[in-house]
């Protein structure tokens, strides 16, 4: 996505301390909520959003579609109030809704939503305005989307400025860089001339939040705000939130997935389930004693960073995985085994400069033994994907080896290659991009055999079924057309496919993560039980330390294109040795609640 | 420096570009069926009473009894020195001809550019700005409904009803800027069609994106987020569009400068087709690409200015 190697934000963390005049506080007294006298609440204080029986649905052709069903939740000055669901589950209608910027056909149908005890639902688009940016900010989901991609930041926190009257025209650039040094972007002075392309993740996440908060708005609806993030600025972006809370007593909306990160920061929690609150309270109450079967099973599929149980191996006995290159018998020599690989991409410029290069993966090299889960942990940009994709032939590879059952994988051309591609299949990150949607899962499932002459067409329907049973879904899926399935019914269609060659190896990449986790569980138990069934080999990409602690026997960290650590699973959990690893580990949310699994 | 290196690249593609259009046509037109000596001959008198003598003779001085290479070559020199041969009709010039046709063709095409694109900008941000569902509707539609109209019928009602029967303007001739405003708004009707319809759909895109809602969730109203924002996202298809437009207007000048009796480069190249002309033709052609690249090297150039991310990488980034 970016073609500069971002600046991490951990590199100059030492600007957060740097505060410039906040005047947090002085905005709410004006505002015309203030002086609204509410009956107190039976709790004490009056919460400052409170939002009652709120309706939420979609306008399409045939009639309303009901998105939110009677929502009720508070949210105190000071506190974060987060609300966790799965995709469909309405949270983030509701955080739009609370901005009165619902997409395209939505509307609130009904109930209260009251910020400061003023009403907010039927306000007039013009009122809304007053609203927004000035009582309630907004920090969005992707911050790669997220900003202007043609004005500087600078000028798009200024704008917040101008458009509540709080600056004039000249003292709201240098506003603005007090604003991005505020919410901890490093060196905001340049920065602020600098467009969001030239900016990494962090750091254009940053300056949402410089927007979000310049007008000093007393609650703030973030809407997954971290998720499209690495972890590790992950962390420092949610202690930043935590701590304008806690030091403005600013409220917080937290709408989230992942209820690692609610344990870690909220003081409320409502989960949601298609549509409706399934369980309410305090997260302490709600995360260690839930109540609702759904907010149980939520709990359950959630990853924690438990290793996956060390196992035999079929063909080793039982033994540790090999990790010493030179097999001494036969039947430990590893199935794959990878040397040296590196590959170099060129710095994408205009047609007559200098090239330049940067190298995506450097020297990488590990084995994988038959019937084992090599997990290979990494953030953006660590080279982990690039190095699947050599391995799948897929990229050129710039030197090192490949050895599948010591045939070289990268220099195999034409019928050798073919063959060798049979015993290593893929199996990508997104089910709703790897599948063309217009194919019937029939169709999709026979295509390999019939590119390979596989078989003949009387057997191709046993085939279909065959492979459907393997990843659990019924016979009758194979009519319907890919677009038909959910996301979770499609990775496994995905992981069919993969298997229809009978591979040995299959390399999948990120396979879970644009998965709901009660999804994401079912899909990764059902990885595990094919590899049992089949002895498959499996090289498990992803960001996710949680999931790949899960599935893998052994663990790789990669980082700027190096394998940093590796070992087995259990023992780099326990013990990392990097300091990179070491610092992966601290950044996992919800490692307070994992502190009794056996890992710890 | 990368955008220094950017303009040069565009630069040496527009050279080429012209270089190719002219390489092209000299190839093409040295294929069609046809003898250049016996059309210029009979242009200028019988040809029946010719003699194979003065036939050959005739080659000889135009060159014609070279390699075809060779040919090429002088050509290609000459042209770049401004010659660009003599009519096989009149004998006159081509470099002349073109400069005569060339002042009345660009006044008419210059106030027909300035009319689409500025009724076109209107069109589509228009189509974006109104709240009335109905309206939306209609502003949208009428670009296809107006790009469908063939450009002789717009010019003939526009004369039946502004020239005749209101007396307004002058149904044809060159005789000042009176006369250029029909010729300009027959011309400028498709262009503003196109250019309303590609800002109004990338306006519409570009609305819908994420970046949109945080600008909204600060308390922008809608006109704010459409001009301070949308607008300059929007632009770079649109200038894109406004580039071929000008490809087009020489085209439609054809149709235009019969339609309404004018001189300049359309009715020239209407006569030197159906005439074989092939030293006009070419020039004309040289002198079109010219123009077309020219004006979108310059959109080429303008890229950069609305899109920082090109800046950086000297390549168009596709949403």
């Amino acid at each position: 996505m970016n073609p500069v190697e971002p600046v991490r934000d951990h590199e100059s963390a030492g600007v957060r301390g740097s505060r410039v005049a906040t005047g947090y506080g002085d905005g709410a007294a004006g505002s015309p909520g203030a002086r609204a006298a509410v009956p107190p609440e039976e709790s004490g204080g009056e919460p400052l959003l409170d939002v009652r029986g709120l309706r939420i649905g979609y306008r399409a052709a045939r009639g309303t579609r009901l998105a939110v069903d009677g929502l009720d939740l508070k949210v105190a000055a000071g506190e974060i109030t987060a609300v966790v669901g799965e995709s469909g589950s309405g949270k983030s209608s509701t955080a739009h809704a609370l901005v009165g910027l619902l997409p395209a056909g939505g509307v609130v149908l009904g109930g209260s939503v009251r910020l400061q005890g003023e009403e907010l639902t039927g306000l007039g688009e013009r009122a809304w305005r007053e609203v927004r940016g000035r009582r309630i900010g907004l920090i969005p989901q992707d911050p790669g989307v997220s900003l202007d991609p043609v004005k500087p930041v600078g000028a798009q926190v200024a704008e917040v400025l101008r458009v509540h009257g709080l600056a004039t025209r000249r003292d709201a650039p240098a506003r603005a860089v007090g604003l991005l040094a505020e919410a901890g972007l490093p060196d905001p002075d340049q920065r602020a001339s600098q467009y969001p392309h030239e900016l990494s993740g962090g750091m254009r996440q940053r300056v949402l939040i410089a927007i979000a908060t310049a007008a000093r708005p007393r609650l703030l609806v973030a809407d997954e705000p971290t998720s499209a993030l690495d972890v590790t600025v992950q962390r420092q972006l949610l202690d930043h939130l935590q701590e304008v809370v806690t030091t403005t007593g600013t409220a917080m909306l937290l709408v989230t997935h992942d209820l690692a990160v609610v344990a870690d920061r909220a003081q409320h929690v409502v989960v949601m389930s298609q549509g409706r609150v399934v369980e309410a309270g305090p997260a302490g109450r709600v995360l260690a004693d839930p109540r609702h079967p759904y907010t149980r099973e939520l709990l359950a599929d959630a990853p924690t960073l438990a290793a996956r149980p060390p196992r035999g191996r079929p063909g080793t006995a039982g033994s540790a995985p090999v990790t010493v290159p030179g097999p001494a018998s036969a039947d430990a020599a590893p199935l794959l085994r990878v040397t040296g690989l590196t590959r170099a991409f060129p710095v994408r410029g205009p047609v007559l400069s200098r090239r330049r290069t940067r190298t995506a993966v450097d020297g990488v090299g590990f084995e994988l033994g038959r019937g084992e889960t090599l997990g290979v942990v990494g953030e953006s940009g660590s080279g982990k994907s690039t190095t699947a994709r050599m391995i799948l032939g897929l990229e050129r590879v710039d030197s090192g080896t490949v050895l599948l059952d010591g045939v070289d994988v990268t220099t195999v051309r034409g019928a050798a290659r073919r063959a060798l591609h049979r015993r290593i299949q893929l199996v990508y990150q997104n089910p709703y991009a790897s599948l063309n949607p217009r194919f019937t899962v029939g169709e999709l499932l026979t295509e390999p055999l019939r590119n390979h002459g596989i078989g003949s067409r009387a057997e191709w329907g046993g085939e279909v079924r065959r492979l459907l049973d393997d990843v659990a879904l019924p016979a009758g899926v194979e009519r319907r057309k890919a677009a038909e399935l959910s996301g979770g019914q499609r990775q496994r269609v995905a992981i069919a496919r993969a298997l229809a060659l009978g591979p040995e190896v299959l390399v999948c990449d990120e396979p879970v993560s644009a998965l709901d986790v009660s999804v994401q569980a079912r899909i990764l138990e059902l990885l595990v039980g094919l590899q049992e069934r089949h002895g498959l080999s499996y090289l498990f990409i992803s960001h996710d330390l949680a999931v790949v602690a899960q599935v893998s026997d052994r663990i790789a960290v990669m980082r700027g294109g190096r394998i940093v650590e590796s070992g087995p699973a259990a023992e780099l959990l326990r013990a990392p040795q990097h300091p990179y690893t070491q610092q992966l580990l601290a950044a996992v949310p919800g490692r307070s609640t994992t502190e009794d699994t056996p890992c710890r | 420096m990368h955008t220094a290196l950017y303009a040069a690249t565009r630069t040496l593609r527009a050279v080429f570009v012209v270089w190719a259009a002219f390489t092209l046509t000299f190839v093409a037109l040295r294929l069609l069926p046809g003898d250049p000596v016996a059309l210029m001959l009979s242009g200028r008198g019988g040809f029946a009473e010719l003699t194979a003598q003065q036939v050959a003779q005739a080659r000889t001085e135009l060159g014609l009894d070279r390699p075809l290479i060779v040919q090429y070559g002088s050509a290609l020199a000459d042209a770049l020195h401004g010659d660009l041969g003599a009519s096989l009709q009149t004998g006159q010039p081509v470099s002349r001809m073109i400069a005569d046709a060339l002042l009345p063709t660009f006044q008419v095409g210059t106030l027909a550019l300035l009319l689409a694109l500025m009724l076109g900008t209107l069109l589509g941000v228009a189509a974006n700005l109104t709240a009335s569902p109905l309206l939306r509707q209609l502003l949208r539609s009428l670009p296809s409904v107006a790009v469908s109209l063939p450009s002789f019928w717009v010019g003939l009602v526009l004369i039946q009803f502004l020239s005749f029967r209101w007396h307004l303007f002058p149904s044809l001739g060159d005789s000042g800027f009176d006369s250029v405003i029909l010729p300009a708004c027959t011309m400028a009707i498709p262009g503003a069609a196109l250019v309303a319809q590609v800002l109004g759909k990338s306006l519409h895109t570009t609305l819908q994106e994420p970046y949109a809602d945080t600008v909204r969730a600060t308390g922008a109203g809608r006109v704010r987020l459409l001009f301070g924002h949308g607008l300059r996202n929007a632009a770079i298809p649109a200038a894109t569009v406004a580039g071929m437009l000008v490809g087009s207007l020489i085209g439609g000048a054809v149709v235009v400068e019969t339609v309404f009796s004018r001189p300049g480069m359309g009715r020239i190249t209407q006569s030197a087709v159906s005439a074989q002309d092939l030293p006009v033709v070419q020039g004309v052609v040289v002198v079109a690409a010219l123009a077309f690249a020219v004006v979108n090297l310059l959109i080429d150039l303008l890229y950069p200015v609305l899109d920082p991310r090109i800046r950086a990488t000297g390549r168009l980034v596709t949403t």
